[in-house]
């Protein structure tokens, strides 16, 4: 039933691929300063490499900017420095000044923390460095109200989306001319799935930060789930006692905050392993996030009207 | 788990055995698999997100946690009854599950062992037509999907006949729940023969039906027991093997559309896009269009080595043997068949804004990596999306679809739009509130812009303006009714003329009594009234005069259209800057009170908006100047002449 695959015939991986770079390019030529927003999760990753094909042998011609809440995973600090100096791009690093000030954390804060540190501190980012389009590596499969954004999304100048205005897109076609003071949120990975991201990595050995494979780590329950004790000095402080902590073999499906972001028990140590785990999972992706849970079924459409990514 | 009869015995789903017993080979298989695109059409009645959430459901995509919050939803508002309401996996937006109809476009992703998909599930209803075509666009197969218990109606006319408009070849109907109709045999023939009379009519060539129950699974993933007399593929297996886009572009003539120039350093010059049809070799001889040089291909570059052949569908970067000018906006061709360029066309419009065409206003036009001005000719018809019927229209409103010509500044390279969708599909952008207004399919170039050349006269503009020792101008005065435009043009007129400059004042109102007799005050008849001024005025110009013009020309598009038709440095916007309670006060003729009670409509300032310059070569403000100073300022502005 079905042909051979010719060389005519592009598999789905290179078609995205493809796609992809369009996008970049197309930003670049008719953005006038355009940045990338980089979580150092994997889907920033393959994002990020996908820009160093795009402009290959150029360095992508656009700096590499990351909201920093001060509650990443040490190991992702040490990957988001070490992917700046391999692709030779600028690296601009923003904490809000505010959240800091005021000690904001995800344990005595809840959405309070992810709405100053990650909300309201891309604004201030993008503000500061006056950016008008930023890349950014949301897929539509991810959950249901980015099945509906558009690829190139316009904000308008408080940072605000509005789902019901959105620019019709038509073929590859992009229109990115923006009205005064709005900017532009492109999405070049949207029609990517969790599996196409992870056979992409596979396939072009793209560097990830090691949590996503498993490893015996400190890990504490905490209202019900598995997170990992990455920096135990600091959790005591703020959660006013020592938790229990127990070493076990676990791995993260996503890297956020530490304290936010839920660990898995896997013995997964290799890509295919991991990638293994992940297709024969019941729970879906976001579920070791808290974020969504936040606001009932409709979380993230209402994070994204107030200017979340 | 649930109630729901599930098919997981189905062998095209068993492919948790291979993850689970060998990652490896799975991965193996799954880095091959090709991609279809492709659009649903069919209203919520239909069952279209039911389909949609049937497949989900079947190809593993629904989680154990979204399949638990499905159960809860659906029993609270879903419309099943105490079964799984598939439908709330589809319907997104929080606005949209409240209304229970789909608003906009959602796009939806499954695997099977063959191929990955993309769905692009869309609103049936009428005043959703450009969030189909918008879903259309890049899809590979239209499933159209009836109700069985209802047949052919008017929107499976309308969305058959948008699919085709697309250009989308590959056409599944879907007639939908079979169950309720006892999947009945000749209840399905009847609607199928109904269907391919009217396919027929519209130029549809083929397509495939089938008998399917997208609540009960039939004939999606697995032949259905209870239709032994259809003989053709399952929804699945038919989505698995039919041809996708790029697979026929690539046997085309190769056309890459540049989007950037790479130059990293003196040594590199690369000229990056995507390769909208064809392939392309290193040692291939090719043409950068519109300029017609020709070069060689000597590389294919990618980060992952250079290729020894670039397909249609791939991104890439090509380095050429010669220094050739080359830019964003270019077409590199193969050089013996390259495509041609042009200025005016014959297209089929989609308008996609609530702001209705303006006909004669300037828009930016986007076409592959080109973007120039253009103008919108009245549509000779628009098409009735029910019964496609031509409809004689002054204009194309939200939905509407049109057949009209476009008039471009310059020309483009391009490709009629069922050769090529890349190079003959393109978007129209209002210039001022930069909303992307409509979609446009290029039918062919017109004659009339070949036919009709431009006749060499031997007395130059330069002679005429020689001899009347002066340079021309166009002095375009715009501001509001009683600004005071006509009253200071004149006296700048007065003292040019006292210079002995050649001049002429064309005035708004003197020429609404002839020239301009046929417009009246709507927006489509200012901008025709700006449009036959601006030529007149450049006609002038050319023959060595310096024309005055007053005229509201409240619309910054038509001010920039005039602007470009006219050599750089002619055209002077003088912004008579009074403001609205100032000409309000004075109220010379009487008008704004006329507009403020009503009996005068699309009166600047009152009901229809004025434009302010952005950036005026000159500003007066007669609130805080006469006219005879306004005209002194004017003139001293202008000076030196020459």
């Amino acid at each position: 039933m079905s042909k051979p695959t010719d060389r005519a015939t592009l598999t789905h991986i290179q078609r995205l691929e493809a796609e992809a770079i369009h996008i970049m390019r197309e930003v670049v030529a008719e953005a006038e300063r355009p940045v990338m927003l980089y979580s150092v999760g994997k889907d920033s990753a393959v994002m990020l490499h996908l820009a160093r094909k795009a402009f290959f042998p150029s360095p992508p011609p656009f700096p590499l900017l990351h909201v920093d809440t001060t509650w990443k995973f040490q190991a992702m600090y040490e990957m988001r420095q070490r992917m700046a100096t391999e692709s030779g791009m600028e690296l601009l690093i923003h904490q809000n000044p505010e959240a800091a000030e005021k000690g904001i954390n995800p344990f005595d804060h809840g959405p309070l923390h992810t709405d100053m540190w990650k909300t309201e501190g891309l604004k201030q980012a993008l503000d500061k460095w006056g950016f008008d389009a930023a890349f950014g590596g949301a897929r539509r499969d991810e959950e249901k109200s980015r099945a509906k954004e558009r690829i190139f999304s316009f904000r308008t100048a408080s940072h605000g989306w509005d789902p019901k205005n959105q620019r019709p897109e038509l073929w590859n076609l992009y229109n990115a001319r923006k009205n005064k003071g709005e900017s532009i949120r492109v999405f070049p990975i949207s029609n990517w799935t969790e599996l196409d991201i992870w056979q992409y990595i596979h396939l072009n050995d793209v560097p990830i930060v090691p949590l996503y494979f498993a490893e015996e780590r400190p890990t504490y329950e905490w209202e019900g789930q598995l997170f990992m004790a990455d920096d135990i000095p600091r959790l005591e402080k703020v959660l006013g006692y020592r938790p229990e902590i127990k070493m076990k073999s676990v791995r993260f499906r996503t890297l956020g905050c530490f304290p936010l972001t839920g660990a898995v028990e896997s013995t997964a140590k290799t890509l295919p392993q991991v990638i293994q785990e992940t297709l024969l999972t019941t729970t879906s992706e976001r579920q070791g996030r808290v974020i969504d849970k936040d606001a009932g079924g409709a979380g993230m459409e209402v994070k994204k009207q107030q200017g979340y990514f | 788990m649930t109630d729901v009869t599930t098919t997981t015995t189905d062998p095209v789903y068993v492919t948790e055995a291979l993850i689970a017993e060998d990652i490896e080979a799975y991965l193996e298989q799954h880095q091959h698999k090709t991609m279809l695109r492709f659009i649903t059409c069919g209203s919520v009645d239909d069952g279209k997100s039911t389909l949609i959430g049937r497949l989900l459901y079947d190809s593993k995509m629904i989680f154990e946690d979204q399949l638990a919050a499905l159960e809860t939803d659906s029993k609270k508002v879903g419309t099943q009854g105490q079964e799984i309401d598939f439908a709330l996996l589809v319907d997104g937006l929080a606005a949209e599950r409240e209304q229970g109809i789909t608003i906009d476009v959602a796009y939806r992703f499954f695997n099977t062992e063959k191929r990955k998909f993309i769905v692009a599930d869309c609103p049936g209803h009428e005043q959703y037509t450009r969030n189909m075509v918008t879903g259309a666009s890049t899809a590979d197969l239209a499933v159209i999907l009836i109700d069985a218990r209802k047949g052919v109606l008017v929107q499976t006319r309308r969305h058959s006949y948008l699919c085709h408009l697309i250009g989308i070849r590959n056409i599944v109907l879907a007639v939908n729940k079979m169950d309720l109709v006892g999947y009945d045999q000749a209840t399905f023939d009847a609607i199928v023969k109904d269907y391919a009379a009217f396919a027929r009519s519209i130029g549809i060539e083929s397509f495939t039906a089938m008998p399917i129950s997208g609540f009960k699974g039939d004939n999606i993933t697995t032949r259905s027991a209870q239709t032994p007399w259809y003989q053709g593929p399952t929804l699945i297996e038919h989505l698995e093997s039919v041809e996708v886009i790029t697979s026929r572009d690539a046997d085309k003539p190769f056309r890459l559309p540049v989007q950037w120039v790479n130059r990293p350093n003196l040594d590199f010059r690369g000229f990056s896009g995507l390769i909208a049809s064809g392939t392309v070799k290193p040692g291939e001889a090719v043409r950068v269009l519109p300029s017609g040089k020709t070069s060689t291909v000597t590389r294919v570059v990618t980060l992952d080595g250079d290729l020894d052949e670039g397909v249609a569908g791939q991104s890439v970067t090509l380095c050429f043997a010669d220094e050739i000018d080359c830019s964003r906006g270019d077409v590199i061709a193969i050089a013996d068949q390259p495509p041609q360029s042009a200025d005016q066309f014959e297209t089929t419009l989609v308008w996609l804004n609530d702001e209705p065409l303006h006909v004669g206003r300037a828009y930016w036009l986007k076409l592959g990596a080109q973007t120039v001005s253009a103008t919108v000719q009245q549509p000779k018809y628009a098409v009735n999306v029910n019964t496609m019927e031509h409809v004689a229209v002054k204009t194309l409103e939200l939905n509407a679809i049109g057949v009209a010509q476009i008039i471009a500044d310059k020309a483009i390279v391009f490709e009629p739009y069922a050769d090529n969708r890349t190079l003959g599909g393109f978007v129209l952008i209002d210039k001022i509130t930069n909303a992307t207004v409509a979609a446009g399919m290029i039918q062919f170039a017109l004659r009339r812009a070949q036919n009709v050349h431009w006749q060499p006269t031997d007395v130059t503009r330069a002679d005429h303006a020689r001899l009347k020792n002066q340079s021309p101008k166009v002095l375009w005065f715009t501001g509001l009714s009683g600004a005071g435009k006509s009253t200071i043009a004149n006296e700048v007129e007065k003292r040019l003329n006292v210079m002995n400059r050649h001049t002429f004042l064309l005035d708004g109102d003197n020429v609404r009594h002839g020239l301009n007799k046929d417009l009246g005050f709507t927006e489509a008849d200012r901008i025709e009234n700006i449009r036959r001024v601006g030529e007149v005025a450049k006609l002038m110009a050319d023959a060595g005069l310096i024309v005055l013009t007053a005229f509201i020309s409240p619309f910054r598009a038509e001010r920039e259209m005039v602007r470009a038709m006219l050599p750089e440095g002619e055209f002077v916007e003088v912004f008579v800057d009074t403001p609205l309670e100032v000409a309000e006060a004075r109220d010379v003729k009487g008008l704004y009170k006329k507009a403020r009670s009503g009996d005068l409509k699309n009166f600047t300032g009152i009901d229809s908006p004025y434009e302010p310059p952005l950036n005026p070569e000159i500003r007066v403000n007669t609130a805080e100047m006469t006219a005879e100073q306004a005209a002194e300022h004017i003139i001293r502005q202008l000076m030196p002449w020459k």
